[in-house]
C-alpha cells in the first residue's frame, strides 16, 4: 500500500475514541438500556468506507478493549465486534448504495446480532438479561445511525480520509 | 473467554489493558466532578456555615456515641475472653471514590479509583459506604477496580436479622434499591422494618454491617418460602465516597475464615 492510501488514520482513532466515551457516559438508569451501541456504529461506519483498512482484526481489537472498559468477559464483545465486522465487510457494497433508511434497517440487524452473541455467551455463563436488553440497544442504533453516517462522511471527506 | 472465566491467568491482560482505558474513564468522570466542584464552589457562604454548623453537631453526638463504644468495645472483648471465643479485630479501610462511568447495561457494578497501584486490594474485597454494604470487588487493576453491587443478580450475601439473629441470603434481583430473602419459609419471624447485618458466615464480608431493612413481607401459602423485599440501607446510586474494608483477622487458630487473603475460588 502506498502512503496516501494511508490518510488521516488519527480522525479514524479518534472517532473511536469518542464512541468509547461515549459507551461509559453515564446516563439515568431508566434510559440505560437505550444506549445506543455508539462503538459498533463506529466499527460499522468504518468498515464500510474503509473496507481495506478497516475489518475484523481491528473490530476484534475494539470489541476486546470494550470488554476492559465495562468489565465484562475478556472476548464477548471482541467475538461479537468481529462478527459485525466481518458481515460488514462482506455487505458492504450494497450497504453503501442503499438509501439511509434501509442502511438503519442493516444496522439494526447487525447490532441486534451482535447482542444475541453477547447474551449467548452470558447465557453460558449464567447471567441472562432479558431479550428486551438486545433489541433496545439495536434500535436506539437504527435510530440515531442516519445522525452518525451524516456526520462521520462530513468527518471522513473534510479529513480526506481514505 | 473460558480462561477468563475459569482461571485467572488472563487478569494480568485485563489489568494491562485496563491502563489503557483508564484514562478514558478518567476524562469520562471530568464532568461530573466538575460539576460535583462548582456545586461546592457555588453555594453561598450563608449554607456553608449551616452546614458547618450542622455537621458539628453531627460529630459531637457522634463523639459522645464513640465513647460510649470504646467502653462497650472493651467490656465485649473481655467477655469473649471469658467465653474463650474468637476475637474481634477492628477493620482497616481505604477510602476510595466512584468514578461516573457506566458499565455492562445488564449488570450492577461500579468502578472505583482505587487500585492495586495503591494499596494492597483483592478480588472479594468488601466495599462499604457510610450507611451500609455495597458490595465487594470483583477485577483489581493498577489504578482502578471494579465492584459488584448487592444488587447484582449474580450477587449474594449471607445475613441475619438483627433483632433475632436469624440467618439468611440476601440476593440481587438486578433492579435497583431492591433485595430479596430466599428460601425462608412462611412462618420465619421477620417482620416489615427489620435490620438486616452481615452475618460474616461465608467468609467474604465481615459481620455487623448494615444490610438494609425489610420493606415487605408477602406471604403467600402455595408457596413454599415467603417474599421479602429489602432495600439496601447502602446509598448505591448516591454515593460518591465508598470504603474498602479489610476485615481484621480472626486470632483462633483453625479459623474457617482467613480473612485478608484472597481465595482460590473468588
Amino acid at each position: 500500500m502506498s502512503l496516501a492510501r494511508h490518510q488521516g488514520g488519527g480522525v479514524v482513532v479518534l472517532t473511536f475514541i469518542g464512541a468509547f466515551a461515549l459507551a461509559i457516559v453515564p446516563l439515568p438508569e431508566s434510559l440505560e438500556i437505550y444506549r445506543p451501541e455508539w462503538v459498533t456504529l463506529a466499527l460499522i461506519y468504518w468498515t464500510m468506507a474503509l473496507p481495506a483498512r478497516v475489518g475484523v482484526a481491528i473490530g476484534w481489537v475494539i470489541g476486546l478493549l470494550l470488554d476492559v472498559l465495562r468489565d465484562t468477559l475478556l472476548g464477548q464483545y471482541a467475538l461479537a465486534l468481529a462478527l459485525v465486522a466481518f458481515l460488514t465487510l462482506h455487505l458492504h457494497q450494497r450497504l453503501r448504495v442503499f438509501p439511509l433508511w434501509q442502511q438503519a434497517m442493516g444496522v439494526f440487524v447487525l447490532v441486534m446480532l451482535q447482542g444475541l452473541v453477547v447474551i449467548w455467551i452470558k447465557g453460558l455463563i449464567g447471567q441472562s438479561p432479558g431479550l428486551w436488553a438486545v433489541i433496545a440497544p439495536a434500535l436506539a442504533s437504527a435510530l440515531i445511525w442516519p445522525a452518525v453516517y451524516l456526520y462521520l462522511r462530513h468527518l471522513r471527506r473534510r479529513y480526506q480520509v481514505a | 473467554m473460558t480462561l477468563d472465566q475459569r482461571t485467572e491467568a488472563i487478569q494480568q491482560v485485563r489489568a494491562g489493558l485496563s491502563v489503557l482505558v483508564y484514562p478514558l474513564q478518567y476524562a469520562v468522570n471530568i464532568p461530573a466532578q466538575l460539576l460535583d466542584r462548582a456545586g461546592e464552589s457555588l453555594t453561598s457562604r450563608q449554607r456553608l456555615q449551616e452546614e458547618n454548623e450542622a455537621l458539628r453537631r453531627e460529630n459531637a453526638a457522634l463523639r459522645s456515641q464513640l465513647q460510649k463504644l470504646t467502653f462497650i468495645e472493651t467490656e465485649n472483648r473481655q467477655l469473649r475472653e471469658l467465653l474463650q471465643s474468637a476475637k474481634r479485630v477492628g477493620d482497616r479501610v481505604l477510602i476510595a471514590e466512584l468514578l461516573a462511568v457506566d458499565l455492562d447495561p445488564y449488570r450492577k457494578a461500579v468502578v472505583i479509583n482505587k487500585g492495586s497501584h495503591d494499596d494492597s486490594l483483592y478480588p472479594g474485597q468488601p466495599l462499604v459506604d457510610a450507611y451500609g454494604v455495597m458490595g465487594k470487588l470483583i477485577h483489581v487493576n493498577p489504578w482502578s477496580s471494579t465492584a459488584m453491587l448487592i444488587t447484582d443478580p449474580n450477587h449474594a450475601l449471607p445475613v441475619q436479622v438483627a433483632r433475632n439473629g436469624l440467618r439468611a441470603i440476601a440476593v440481587g434481583i438486578g433492579t435497583e434499591d431492591q433485595l430479596e430473602l430466599q428460601h425462608l419459609p412462611n412462618n420465619a419471624d421477620v417482620r416489615k422494618g427489620d435490620l438486616l447485618v452481615t452475618s460474616g458466615l461465608g467468609c467474604v464480608f465481615p459481620a455487623g454491617y448494615p444490610v438494609g431493612k425489610v420493606t415487605r413481607v408477602e406471604i403467600n401459602p402455595r408457596l413454599p418460602f415467603a417474599r421479602i423485599v429489602v432495600a439496601p440501607s447502602a446509598h448505591l446510586t448516591r454515593s460518591r465516597e465508598v470504603l474498602l474494608v479489610w476485615p481484621g483477622q480472626s486470632e483462633r487458630p483453625g479459623d474457617p475464615c482467613a480473612f485478608g487473603k484472597p481465595r482460590d475460588d473468588t
